[in-house]
């Protein structure tokens, strides 16, 4: 197998995902295109050495659908015979993007290629492109459909997580990422977004409150009480009839928030980067994706790190730093459990609670910041994984070289 | 023509008459299906007739399909081919009315309910008569079926996805305004006018054509439609909840809605009889049909000894004015009667006659019910500590506390009271009639009339005949439930009768489970999935313990060496004397009761009753629910306790909520089939103990395959979705 090489990776800073927010002006064809462009200049990369360009997006409907990849690829100025390709793994679209990049590369069918993502939800907004799985009232019927938040939602009362729990996690979450911010510890991977005259727009995450207490979220209502009121909760606890009820205490402050925002990783076998005078920073290691029971729809992260690790032939304790999605608090602690890890081995420098999460960026953000902190801290491993709509569940193991 | 006639006038309009001369109200039958579509024809064909009305000759347009005919189609157990081919039959007799290129128009006379309003939609036009009994709607789905003649596409393309959900999956009915406003008929008129705007219609429109039938018609664009998006977001989780996954009608017809809305239209038609098909030969439309309808209306009408005279009870008297008594007395004087409400102490008596006074104000207040009627309810209800009082009633019910010996003292002083030929019952829900009757002077004028609490909202008497009950007390008591307007069934006395006996087993069960180390919400859940309104240690908690132990015990001391120690003996005992929580009334029982909080499950129950490592299926507990009270059933059938599948049933449905889309207990053995239940009971016998061991007699039933129900037992559920 050859190895598949990361060479650099870039992100925007995420924008709060309202019209208010920064990046709202901003397409995500445009958000993309400045990502292409800046790991071009960044990397004085002849986009001609680039065989595709792999781009995860959630909502891949609207200015979002239609091959976002290739109109990035074209409105970049990337060379016309670079490809293009959108990939659909919900929120693990983005991971899912590197590994198909990776995979090519592995498999000799390319010597470079970008995996990424793009998701300006602002624009595109969540529940756009609907889809049969829970909405077709047949299909959504029949399977149990119940949305995401009801799932986090079962997922602490079934481990006996607290509200005060989930919100001490989202009170960690935010300190971290503004201790990161602080430090500037990603400083070197995030690009400023620039509008039509090049002025910029967006230089920070900018849905952080660093000033998050436990006090400020116990005033947050539950957000999750009408829909499970509307009969999400019947049919949670008709798959999980040990529960006496469902407890409702996920809400916007220890869930992952809506924002704008685009990522790329540049990935290459050896001799693009000799080609191109390029220094490898990682290899990808492996990578998997695996499904899970999809009512709950958020657990597959546990399943999908030990599918991986057995391939791999390595254990948790192979692992430096661990990446996990924050799409909401339980979710991260319930894989801290299942996996038997160290907390301060996970999330190390905040996530998708202080952050924002992009739904079909976030795979390669998180990648890209996992890789700056394993050099940081001058460490070898770490994995990346991300829980995905109807069950789904995708991780990659990257390793310095 | 049997079940309609046509005229044509010399302006070329036909007049379409359904009336069928054998049924009080025209029905959708085979023979009108026939007829009907011999008539479109006839109008189709014929040059000379420009168009067509379609009225009744009944005081209702019509009512929905002849459940009988539908019994019996589904008693044959359809292919879903065959069932298919009977759905297309009648859809495709109103498409052909429909593009025939001759106008019709139903002329609604009166109600129009189902197959009878389906039609009225198949036409291009629709007046109806400004008469609020006229209602019209499409309520299939209370008989697990879903309107199939087109019903769920014409209403979805006329007035849209959103204003269809309440008529087909509420099955709401509407009178002639709303019916306007929502765009179900075309034209409100005085009913002298009816036929005339009918007319004048046809002669305005020569050549009518649908809107979906015209060119450029756009249909739904289904999830790129944001409404359609968030009906569908959401429905099929309240569907869920609100069946329980146990009717699959409710998420046949939404799909049909959104499904059929994106089809052409006679591609929709054909989905929409794909989905009835299914619906067919599914047990649940059966067993809906059979007990909830049919069985039910005419419950106590077959069992009556008909050389009996009919009674009206024009003064009844009721003894013991506390909870039971003051209902009796409450559902009796709203029906007409006069009413002695009788107790010791006058005081009493007139408390009693309070709780009629409280219900009928809140009626006020809810505006169901005007001052006027009130004050005539109230003046029927005579409260009296005077047993003279009783003089002149045709029925005396006793309503006392459950003593034999106090019961026996009231027999006594009531019956020195009234005529020799008066009848007296008794309300016990527990001590044996006949054991009663021995107080009698008159023990063939003792009967049982057992009601269920609270009486105004529990529509069943359960009728016990004593040993020495007469054949003429039987068809007296029929007639004063049948002026309640209450639902009989006739069981023969037994310890527990039939109800009260069936349902301990149900309640005795989940403490068992609870024993067993099931965990407490998996009972509850298991219990409502099945389709019980109430988990069963919530209703433990609301009657308290207290009420089936004293059963127990009751039994107990009548029993002697014979009594058979009942499986949650030790969860009662240990709950009342131990734990020492009965119930909700005494601060907690299973539940806690928090001032501030929803009840939650007590969390020592963990402690008293350890969860087991392993837990057991849903299903598996639902199963458990739903066969021992079955089982009982059965027993009570194979002593004489009960003569009529169809009591038991409807009983069950009616008492105690057993979940209707088993039809009762007995259609449920029935619908599993008896060998497969009875094999599976021995197995359960082996897991849980000898309480779900079949009887002999159970067996060798089996060993015949003989069903409780004379009509073949239909196969099982239709086959899953693909998909699901």
């Amino acid at each position: 197998m050859i190895d598949a090489l990361i060479y650099d990776h870039v992100r925007t800073p995420r924008g709060r995902g309202r019209p208010d927010g920064s990046l709202h002006e901003i397409s995500a064809v445009q958000l993309a295109s400045q990502v292409l462009q800046g790991l071009r200049e960044r990397n004085g990369l002849d986009t001609g050495l680039v065989d595709d360009v792999v781009l995860g997006c959630a909502q891949p409907v609207g200015e979002q659908g239609g091959n976002i990849a290739r109109a990035a690829v074209l409105s970049a100025g990337y060379a016309e015979t670079v490809a293009g390709q959108q990939v659909h793994r919900f929120c693990a679209s983005a991971l899912e993007a590197v590994n198909a990049a990776a995979a090519q590369i592995m498999t000799g069918a390319a010597e470079a290629a970008i995996g990424g993502g793009v998701e300006s939800m602002s624009r595109t907004p969540m529940g756009a492109d609907s889809g049969a799985w829970s909405v077709d009232p047949w299909v959504a019927y029949h399977n149990y459909f119940a949305p995401q938040g009801i799932g986090a939602d079962v997922i602490a009362t079934l481990a006996g997580f607290s509200r005060g729990d989930v919100d001490a996690y989202a009170v960690e979450s935010q300190r971290r990422a503004a201790t990161a911010w602080r430090e500037q510890r990603f400083r070197r991977s995030v690009l400023p977004v620039l509008d039509l005259i090049g002025e910029v727009l967006l230089d920070h995450d900018e849905h952080m409150r660093p000033d998050t207490t436990l006090e400020g979220l116990a005033k947050l209502k539950p957000s999750f009480v009408a829909m499970g009121q509307a009969g999400f909760d019947a049919v949670a606890l008709q798959k999980y009839p040990q529960l006496e009820a469902v407890r409702h205490v996920h809400h916007g402050g220890n869930s992952s928030g809506i924002v704008d925002g685009c990522a790329a990783v540049l990935l290459g076998n050896k001799a693009f980067g000799a080609i191109s005078q390029l220094e490898p920073r990682a290899r990808i290691k492996g990578f998997a994706s695996i499904g899970s029971e999809p009512t709950i729809m958020l657990t597959a992260p546990a399943p999908v790190t030990l599918k991986l690790l057995k391939r791999c032939g390595m254990s948790v304790r192979d692992i430096d730093l661990f990446e996990i999605n924050e799409a909401f608090a339980a979710v991260v602690m319930r894989y801290i459990r299942e996996l038997d890890l160290d907390p301060a081995q996970v999330n190390v420098n905040g996530g998708a609670i202080a952050m924002g999460h992009p739904l079909g960026a976030t795979g390669a953000m998180i990648l890209g910041t996992v890789l700056d902190e394993l050099e940081r801290r001058d460490r070898s491993t770490a994995l990346v994984t991300l829980c995905a709509g109807n069950g789904l569940g995708t991780a990659t193991i990257i390793e310095r070289v | 023509m049997k079940t309609l006639h046509c005229e044509i006038d010399s302006d070329g309009v036909a007049l379409i008459t359904l009336d069928d001369a054998g049924k009080p109200m025209n029905v959708v039958s085979a023979e009108f299906i026939d007829e009907f579509i011999a008539v479109i024809e006839q109008v189709a064909g014929d040059a000379a007739i420009k168009g067509a009305i379609v009225t009744s000759g009944k005081p209702h347009f019509m009512a929905g399909a002849d459940l009988n005919y539908i019994l019996g189609v589904l008693g044959n157990a359809p292919t879903l081919t065959q069932a298919y081919a009977f759905s297309q039959k009648p859809s495709t007799m109103h498409r052909r009315l429909e593009s025939c290129g001759k106008p019709f128009v139903a002329a609604l006379n009166g109600l129009a309910l189902g197959g009878g309003f389906e039609l009225a939609l198949a036409c291009h036009h629709r007046v109806i008569v400004d008469d609020a009994k006229a209602i019209v709607g499409l309520p299939e789905v209370t008989v697990g079926l879903l309107p199939g003649s087109g019903g769920t596409q014409r209403l979805a393309r006329m007035i849209g996805v959103e204003k269809s959900l309440p008529i087909l999956l509420e099955a709401k009915t509407v009178g002639p305004s709303e019916a306007l406003k929502l765009g179900l008929v075309d034209r409100v008129v005085p009913a002298e006018t009816l036929l005339a705007a009918a007319r004048e219609w046809i002669l305005a429109t020569p050549n009518p054509v649908r809107p979906w039938d015209q060119k450029g018609y756009r249909g739904s664009n289904g999830l790129l439609n944001p409404s359609i998006v968030e009906i569908m977001s959401y429905r099929p989780a309240q569907i869920a909840a609100q069946t329980q996954r146990n009717y699959p009608a409710p998420i046949a017809i939404l799909d049909c809605l959104f499904e059929g809305t994106l089809l052409p239209f006679d591609k929709a038609l054909k989905l929409e009889s794909k989905h009835f098909a299914r619906l067919m030969c599914d047990s649940v439309a059966r067993n809906l049909i059979r007990t909830t309808f049919v069985n039910k209306r005419e419950a106590g009408k077959l069992r009556r000894p008909s050389q009996v005279p009919k009674l009206t009870v024009t003064k009844l008297g009721v003894i013991g004015a506390g909870l039971m008594g003051s209902g009796i007395a409450y559902v009796a004087a709203a029906a007409g009667m006069q009413v002695v409400l009788l107790d010791r102490r006058l005081e009493l008596a007139v408390n009693g006659r309070q709780y009629s006074v409280n219900l009928l104000e809140k009626a006020v207040q809810r505006g169901k019910s005007t001052q006027k009627d009130v004050e005539a309810i109230l003046t029927r209800i005579t409260p009296s500590a005077d047993y003279k009082d009783l003089a002149g009633c045709e029925l005396v019910i006793e309503a006392v506390f459950e003593d034999m010996g106090v019961k026996a003292e009231v027999t006594g002083k009531a019956e020195a009271a009234i005529a020799g030929t008066a009848l007296f019952a008794s309300n016990t829900s527990t001590l044996p009639i006949t054991d009663l009757a021995a107080a009698s002077a008159r023990p063939g004028q003792f009967i049982g009339l057992h009601f269920f609490s609270p009486v105004e909202r529990m529509p069943l008497v359960e009728v016990i005949m004593g040993k020495n009950t007469s054949e003429e007390s039987l068809a007296k008591s029929l007639d004063f439930v049948a002026q309640l307007r209450m639902t009989p069934i006739l069981v023969n006395d037994a310890r527990g009768f039939y109800t009260s006996r069936v349902f301990q087993t149900f309640i005795h069960e989940a403490m068992k489970m609870l024993e067993d180390g099931v965990q407490p919400a998996l009972i509850e859940n298991a219990a409502r999935k099945a389709g019980f309104p109430m988990g069963p240690l919530a209703l433990l908690d609301e009657v308290s313990i207290e009420l089936p132990w004293k059963i127990v015990q009751q039994t107990e001391e009548a029993l002697g060496a014979a009594f058979v120690t009942p499986c949650a003996y030790g969860v009662m005992q240990r709950m009342l004397n131990e734990i020492k929580r009965p119930g909700r009334r005494s601060g907690g029982g299973f539940y806690d009761y928090p001032v501030d909080a929803p009840k939650r499950l007590w969390t020592g129950l963990a402690i008293a009753f350890p969860p087991a490592l392993e837990q057991p299926s849903l299903q598996s507990l639902e199963r458990r629910f739903l066969y021992i009270q079955a089982l009982e059933t059965a027993r009570c059938v194979e002593e004489g306790v009960i003569l009529q599948a169809a009591d038991a049933d409807v009983g069950a449905l009616l008492a105690w909520g057993f979940p209707s889309w088993t039809g009762g207990p007995l259609t449920l053995i029935d619908t599993v089939g008896i060998a497969k239940f009875t094999a599976e009971c021995e197995g359960l016998a082996k897991v849980h103990g000898v309480r779900y061991l079949p009887s002999p007699w159970l067996r060798q039933r089996a060993a015949r395959g003989q069903s409780f129900y004379e009509a073949p037992a239909q196969a099982g559920r239709a086959p899953a979705p693909c998909a699901a």
